[in-house]
């Protein structure tokens, strides 16, 4: 979807300000709402690309007005609630009103935790051969889809050069659409930055993409 | 919602923000309604959550990265390993803490500097660099740096030679990306740990250098 977390080349936004000595939460809630999250996603109820795309989701009044854990929160709130998991006004009385349905996947033990910390694994056997060789010249296709989408609005129309083939990987937008994974190669593109932008920017900047095969046709 | 500024949103200095405080406690009301909804449901352990908060807290952060650009600094054919295939690379060096797939070490040189960015979301390498910080998630940063990074640079008080060429990795599928800087002048000789305290976190996203062997 043409929404608004895709922020690629807008302005508007204002400097960017590093704060020293960061810690690496504000308040406790913070943590709080990561952890559940991660928790969660054991329960496989939803997987990564559909929380992203919960995230996406949030009128973008929202989306602007709230902090990165907040965004968190809701989206949690929203996809526990969604998927039957809890009731508004439990939420809201702070209380079950009765016992949880059986999930999908299981409830995370601390003691597995660590099990867990670490990153997913996205790779998939290949059906098919890749399309794209590596320095091929290749054109993001101008797609608009309403739903989910990992392709950014500013390669869209633009042509580069691929640069890695990443394997095969999990196919964000299916999963979304049809809760399938139909992996796709997965190809880093890069893009000379005069055209995305227009004669006048920078010449020695170069952008790359991470680009699924159905985002790309030859060039 | 009041008119906060969605990425800066603990910075009291810079915004006039009234409702901060109450809207804080507010959340931490709703965050605990919620875990203690989900705890009662049996469908989450606390204890589970605790430990999770902790791991982020004390165990998982840039130190591991640094500790793998310090390697590299020192043992070329680690770096060679590590450019080549950085998960096999690095489950070599038997890490405490899983680091996951698809982790691409990409080499800062004389002529290129490497940033990484994720306009779409916030991917960034958790299991080498820890969460990451919240000028990283913010709009500015998501923006600007596949646009103009040099000015993205300036803000972080970085200027480079108006000749070298910029490389900025969008992070917009699973692979993640982290930045080998190049090793500072005058510190050879020095050891993997001493080294290690010269890389910040910054460093390894391309927004920083690493710290001079002087300082």
């Amino acid at each position: 979807m043409n929404g608004i977390h895709d922020m690629g080349g807008m302005d508007g936004f204002g400097k960017v300000n590093p704060e020293a000595d960061e810690p690496v939460f504000h308040a406790a809630w913070e943590g709080r709402v990561l952890a559940m999250s991660r928790v969660m996603t054991v329960a496989k109820e939803w997987n990564i690309d559909i929380g992203r795309y919960w995230i996406e989701l949030l009128p973008a009044h929202i989306y602007l007005a709230s902090s990165y854990y907040e965004r968190w929160f809701r989206r949690l709130e929203n996809l526990c609630v969604a998927r039957g998991l809890v009731g508004r006004r439990e939420i809201e009385a702070g209380h079950s009103s009765g016992p949880g349905r059986a999930l999908k996947g299981n409830v995370l033990a601390a003691a597995d935790v660590d099990k867990v910390l670490g990153r997913g694994s996205y790779g998939r056997p290949a059906s098919a051969a890749a399309k794209f060789q590596i320095g091929d010249r290749v054109r993001a296709k101008n797609m608009h889809p309403r739903s989910h989408t990992r392709l950014p609005r500013y390669a869209r129309g633009h042509v580069g050069v691929v640069e890695r083939q990443n394997g095969c990987h999990v196919f964000p937008d299916s999963m979304v659409e049809s809760g399938t994974e139909s992996p796709q190669w997965l190809y880093t593109v890069s893009f000379d930055n005069r055209e995305l932008w227009g004669p006048d920017a920078d010449p020695t900047v170069r952008i790359s993409i991470d680009a699924f095969e159905p985002y790309l046709e030859p060039a | 919602m009041s008119g906060q500024d969605p990425d800066h949103p603990h910075d009291h200095a810079h915004h006039d923000d009234h409702e901060h405080g109450s809207e804080l406690s507010d959340l931490q009301l709703r965050v605990r309604a919620l875990e203690t909804v989900l705890t009662e449901k049996g469908y989450i352990d606390p204890a589970a959550v605790d430990r999770i908060v902790e791991a982020y807290e004390t165990q998982i952060g840039p130190h591991i990265g640094a500790s793998v650009v310090a390697k590299a600094w020192t043992d070329p054919g680690f770096k060679g390993a590590l450019l080549q295939d950085a998960n096999k690379a690095i489950a070599v060096l038997g890490l405490a803490n899983r680091v996951g797939d698809h982790l691409v070490v990409v080499e800062n040189t004389p002529t290129t500097h490497n940033m990484v960015v994720c306009t779409l979301c916030s991917c960034y390498p958790w299991d080498v660099l820890g969460l990451p910080p919240v000028w990283y998630k913010s709009a500015p940063y998501r923006s600007r740096t596949v646009k103009d990074p040099r000015s993205v640079l300036a803000d972080f008080g970085v200027t480079l030679p108006a000749a070298t060429q910029i490389r900025v990795w969008d992070s917009t599928a699973e692979m993640r990306f982290m930045v080998l800087p190049m090793r500072p002048q005058g510190t050879d000789g020095w050891h993997e740990m001493q080294l290690a305290a010269l890389v910040t976190r910054d460093a390894m996203i391309g927004t920083g250098l690493p710290k001079s062997a002087a300082a």
